[in-house]
């Protein structure tokens, strides 16, 4: 990994078209201001991997309990 | 073309039925091929890969069972999926089935956003938001 030390305001260029600033410096915590083209997309790293387990978990579901999702929905929405 | 499937069996499907996912989903990237196939009988809406038999996620229209759903997409979403009207957008959301059934969830987080005229589809992870990656298709059972 590239490790680089930066100030408050200063800057790091990746590539032709992405900027990281560090705006603010407060405690342990640090505001980053990010320009990037429109096609790349931006997460914080632990919601990105959220998403991620999610979807694997997601992706494990069975036909037989579909069936039985459907019925028990059912019964839900008429009451 | 005929596609093996998880829950359909073998399905023809046109090239125009096929969605792109430019970047596939977040844990499967190299997945980029859709289809969209109801599952007769269920309120479900299978998104199932083209080159992964084995890979179908369950989705549900969301505003059903979930009225008060809203998210804005971002100038960056409307671009990527090259959305020119609201008309043209589908949004469903991917559910986990859970055993009990009861905990089954909705990831309201992250829902999967098509261009239904241009074919293009995306998961979208909104930021900001007050929504999770689980929110329970039972809500009073919460309770129990």
């Amino acid at each position: 990994m590239l490790v680089l030390t930066r100030k408050l305001k200063e800057a790091i260029q990746i590539g032709d078209d992405i900027e990281i600033t560090v705006l603010a410096i407060q405690g342990d915590q640090v505001k980053l201001g990010i320009n990037a083209p429109r096609h790349i997309d931006i997460h914080r790293k632990e919601v990105y991997l959220a998403i991620q387990a999610e979807n694997s978990a997601a992706a494990e579901a069975h036909e037989a309990s579909l069936a039985e999702l459907t019925a028990k929905l059912k019964q839900w929405k008429q009451r | 073309m005929n596609i093996d499937t998880k829950y359909h069996g073998t399905v023809a499907v046109k090239d125009e039925d096929i969605i792109r996912f430019p970047h596939g989903l977040p844990g499967f990237a190299d997945e980029k091929r859709f289809v969209l196939l109801p599952l007769a009988d269920t309120p479900f809406v299978i998104l199932q890969s083209v080159k992964t038999p084995a890979l179908g996620f369950v989705l549900i229209e969301p505003f059903s069972y979930f009225p008060a759903y809203e998210f804005e997409l971002d100038e960056a979403m409307v671009e990527q999926l090259d959305i020119e009207s609201e008309r043209d957008v589908a949004v469903y959301v991917i559910l986990t089935v859970a055993d009990p059934f009861d905990n089954t969830t909705a990831n309201l987080q992250a829902p999967v956003v098509i261009n239904a005229r241009k074919r293009i589809g995306k998961q979208v992870i909104l930021s900001n938001t007050p929504y999770k990656t689980k929110h329970r298709l039972f809500p009073e059972k919460a309770a129990t």
